[in-house]
């Protein structure tokens, strides 16, 4: 699956998409946060207050708990401020 | 999309009268149009803010907003919509965001303007990085964009 980040989560990250496939047992949101928090410090510091990030599974907002199965695409961003 | 609703994300600036004319211009159902500008300031607080830089999530920021403004349109008897927002370097006193709102009557166009405005600031997938006197930072989300934004799911 594609995953993007926006914001201060793409700059902490250190770039702005890349193809990930997690294995079996990654099955929400949450546990996909921290697969990638593990794989390195720059995404360890990106996800280090899980719960001011945000996520969209093929473009919907989604809660944590979301299962990931089947997305296409999931981004991670803090929250919005457009407007 | 319905007909009349206009939703368009562009680093370019908009012309407001422009705007009004292509959404009402012509018409004479129309009683009332409802026109939000959001206008970079050059100051917050304390720090003065050199520019704003906007980032959106390109195909999600579109069609939420317009999913928004088709929900406007079926909450509200209103003639047409339109939703212009900026990305990109945006100095102060430039325009970052517009609304449009048109009914036949004021009550409708003020609401529904309201209600989009309250999605974008608070739901709409847009980041705001700021170039201020401590360097760029990231803007904070506020609890009370939230606030205003959460209103309209209560009955």
């Amino acid at each position: 699956m594609k995953v993007k980040y926006f914001a201060w989560v793409r700059e902490r990250v250190g770039k702005s998409e890349e193809t990930v496939e997690p294995p079996a047992n990654v099955r929400t949101v949450d546990d996909l946060i921290g697969w990638l928090s593990r794989r390195g410090e720059a995404y360890a510091h990106a996800f280090e207050t899980p719960r001011v990030i945000r996520a969209a599974i093929d473009h919907a907002h989604v809660k944590p708990d979301a299962v990931i199965a089947g997305a296409r695409e999931i981004a991670f961003f803090p929250p919005m401020t457009g407007g | 999309m319905t007909a009349n609703v206009t939703v368009r994300v562009q680093e370019a600036d908009f012309d407001v009268g422009a705007e009004i004319s292509a959404l009402a211009g012509g018409r004479t159902d129309i009683g009332a149009v409802v026109s939000f500008s959001g206008i970079c300031r050059g100051r917050e607080g304390e720090e003065s803010i050199a520019a704003l830089t906007l980032e959106h999530y390109p195909g999600m920021a579109e069609a939420e907003i317009a999913w928004h403004a088709e929900t406007a349109m079926s909450r509200w008897p209103l003639s047409g919509i339109a939703v212009v927002h900026r990305v990109g370097r945006i100095a102060p006193g430039e325009n970052i965001v517009l609304v449009l709102t048109a009914s036949q009557h004021r009550q409708a166009a003020f609401a529904a303007a309201e209600f989009l405005m309250d999605y974008l600031k608070a739901n709409a997938p847009f980041w705001k990085r700021l170039e201020g006197g401590q360097g760029p930072d990231w803007v904070a989300a506020r609890d009370h964009d939230d606030d205003a934004a959460a209103r309209w799911t209560k009955s």
